[in-house]
């Protein structure tokens, strides 16, 4: 996994609340059985009509989607199922954080595992950013800040691990590796 | 001792290692069940990585979600809806050959929704620790034990050290008192529970449903109660283990037994929250108030009583739910034209439910404008239906009487809505095409949706004469 540190990029905004991972991925695209080329399934029915051709109102088929790297969503954002074919989908779309008032904790702990940063700012500034859509903004991980281009900021919360997982481009599972003793510890003392 | 909640019991005795403030605990998991959607990439970095599966004894499969609920041809072979579903499934088997899991494999005699068959094998048990690539694994918790849904990444993980990474999260009553209603179920009362919290209301926070009306529920209405503590975003929802619970558990293939058995109950005993446990958050719900509710919107929060109308939108989301649904504010529920009615799901396929289908089905046929489906959660179930007759009345009903699994609740194996239609679904999702593209989903227990298939219309099941109530 690629290391997170500072990410510049431009914002898309999908101001709808609960975005469930059924309209991020829908269950037909979950076949699969690796995580290759989820993106283009990303948002599927809200991206192309009846017919497949895409939907021009949508905001992900809109010139100003091409290379935007942070999705500024509505709250609770990614309820619903635990798919984490919703990550993989949205980072191979080119997504490398979201934005919103809250986040589901499923989706919240999957995007992590997945170098997608998930990050919750006040209502206030989140109306800041859904209405400065497109703008380039500065996610700093190591500050723990989000920047608009006008320069008005604000600090976020990241679980210390994962974050510091995400900044090191470590794999969780190797820490978990790590603790080999303490669980066979603890399978003989408690585990039949 | 402190006062400590049914949680903090649970979680206390499966921590590894106890968070600290750079790192969260590591939370030892008794039983980590799989299904073929979310675990063949989890199987994959296994290989890379050249690692086992820590515990094969404490991993079971099954296979649910990409699977035909239509029987096989003669020579056996099952109409899977594409190649990809196929190969999903026949993944899974590799990988259980592989790693040395057992597999209840399509067609066997335990084959059914991953959180239909734990429960009825008796590998859920009160106190344990239970997780699944899946979210609705909530349902566990209704035997005092602490479920949730992980991601693949996270299935990996347990798969390799039968360990999880978690934070603690906190705790949320949800206190039932009084009685519910004839004619009012579980899922009626989980649906006006999350319309009070809010679909987001859980989120970071273990429920335990407590009080009266919970204690007075079966252990199959429990579990559609927990089942749906994820459509509030919660971690896990829980129930505390009693006689009801014991009674349901003994002598279940994989429940302990004989002194083993009076041991675990002396110990199961001891789960519940203590005399003067602080929750981080309470509400209470009078149960006596409930209706037999409905869902209107896009996401399950967004219920009324049957009886009721399509209410006012608040807020942008509000409208486009309305606008999806063609539904208008004000506009009564009852006697809305259905096209679908789908009675399944790991929320509604348990025996109780489907005599609670039949006693309304009963001596009556599906209106000619509906397509109803019955999926039994499990092979067991079937076969159990079939004994009391209940596969009977619903055939002679002209029901689509299938075969277990997931089926229309998330329409990957071909039984789906075609766009526009509207479905009366005892499934817990009512999100945006979840039943199929364009396809409309009214969510609701499964004498509402039973009454809408005979009537083919939105039904109060209380007005239809001679449906006898189950007692609860
Ligand atoms: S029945 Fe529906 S909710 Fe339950 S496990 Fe299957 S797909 Fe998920």
């Amino acid at each position: 996994m690629q290391p997170f540190k500072i990410l510049r990029s431009r914002s898309v905004s999908m101001p709808s609340e609960n975005i469930d991972t059924d309209q991020i991925i829908p269950a037909r695209f979950l076949k699969v059985t690796d995580k290759k080329g989820l993106g283009e399934k990303a948002f599927y029915d809200w991206r192309y009509d009846k017919d497949g051709r895409p939907r021009t109102d949508f905001v992900l088929n809109t010139p100003r989607a091409l290379g935007a790297g942070i999705l500024v969503a509505g709250d609770n954002f990614g309820c619903g199922s635990s798919r984490e074919h919703a990550p993989w989908a949205l980072v191979d779309f080119g997504f490398r954080a979201v934005v919103s008032t809250s986040i589901a904790d499923i989706f919240r702990n999957n995007a992590l595992k997945n170098g997608l940063l998930p990050i919750v700012v006040d209502p206030q500034f989140h109306t800041r950013l859904l209405k400065g859509a497109g703008e380039e903004l500065e996610i700093n991980l190591w500050a723990r800040t989000i920047k608009t281009e006008d320069c008005e900021s604000r600090e976020f919360e990241v679980e210390p691990f994962a974050r510091y997982c995400l900044m090191n481009g470590m794999d969780q599972l190797d820490f978990l590796l790590g603790q080999d003793a303490q669980i066979q510890a603890y399978e003989q003392e408690y585990v039949v | 001792m402190p006062a400590t909640t049914l949680f903090e019991k649970v979680w206390e005795a499966h921590q590894v290692t106890p968070e600290t403030e750079d790192t969260p605990a590591v939370l030892y998991i008794d039983l980590h069940l799989i299904h073929e959607v979310t675990s063949p990439q989890a199987f994959d970095e296994l290989r890379k990585r050249g690692l086992k599966v820590r515990r094969p004894d404490k991993t079971v499969a099954t296979m649910d979600h990409s699977t035909p609920t239509l029987p096989p041809d003669e020579r056996g072979n099952w109409p899977f809806i594409d190649q990809l579903a196929a190969k999903q499934v026949k993944k899974l088997e590799d990988n259980c050959a592989e790693f040395g899991i057992t597999l209840h494999a399509l067609g066997g005699p335990h084959q059914g929704i991953v959180h239909v068959i734990g429960p009825e094998l008796g590998l859920t048990q009160p106190g344990s620790t239970i997780v699944c690539g899946d979210s609705h694994t909530s349902t566990h918790g209704a035997f005092g034990a602490l479920a949730h849904g992980i991601g693949t990444s996270e299935v990996g993980h347990v798969l390799a050290t039968q360990c999880l990474l978690q934070r603690k999260p906190k705790t949320f009553a949800i206190n039932v008192e009084g009685a519910l209603q004839p004619g009012v179920g579980a899922k009626d009362l989980v649906l006006a529970v999350i319309n009070k919290i809010g679909v987001g209301g859980g989120t970071g926070h273990v429920l335990e449903f407590r009080g009266e009306a919970i204690r007075a529920l079966s252990m199959e209405a429990r579990m559609t109660v927990c089942n749906m503590a994820i459509e509030a975003g919660a971690r896990a929802g829980m129930i505390a283990p009693d006689e009801t619970t014991f009674a349901y558990l003994k002598d279940r293939e994989h429940a302990p037994k004989g002194e083993a058995w009076d041991k675990a109950v002396a110990r199961w005993k001891t789960l519940r929250t203590d005399e003067g446990a602080v929750f981080d958050r309470e509400v209470t719900i009078d149960a006596s108030q409930v209706e037999p509710r409905i869902t209107y919107g896009t996401n399950p929060e967004m219920s009324v009583g049957v009886s009721e109308t399509v209410p006012q939108p608040n807020t942008r989301s509000d409208e486009r739910a309305l606008a999806y649904m063609g539904l208008e504010a004000g506009e009564r529920m009852q006697g809305k034209k259905v096209d679908v009615v789908f009675i399944g799901s790991c929320t509604n396929s348990r025996i109780e439910d489907l005599r609670e289908a039949a006693g309304v089905m009963h001596g009556r046929k599906v209106a000619e404008n509906v397509r109803a489906l019955i999926v039994p959660g499990s092979r067991s179930i079937k076969e159990q239906a079939e004994a009391e007759g209940l596969g009977d009345i619903f055939r002679e009903a002209g029901a689509q009487w299938r075969e277990p699994g997931c089926s229309m609740c998330i329409a990957m194996n071909g039984d789906q809505l075609q766009p526009g239609e509207l479905a009366v679904s005892t499934s817990n999702r009512n999100f945006e095409g979840r039943q199929g593209t364009g396809g409309r989903t009214l969510l609701a227990g499964p004498a509402t949706a039973a009454a809408a298939a005979v009537t083919g219309m939105i039904t109060d099941a209380r007005s239809l004469q001679g449906v006898e109530y189950a007692t609860v």
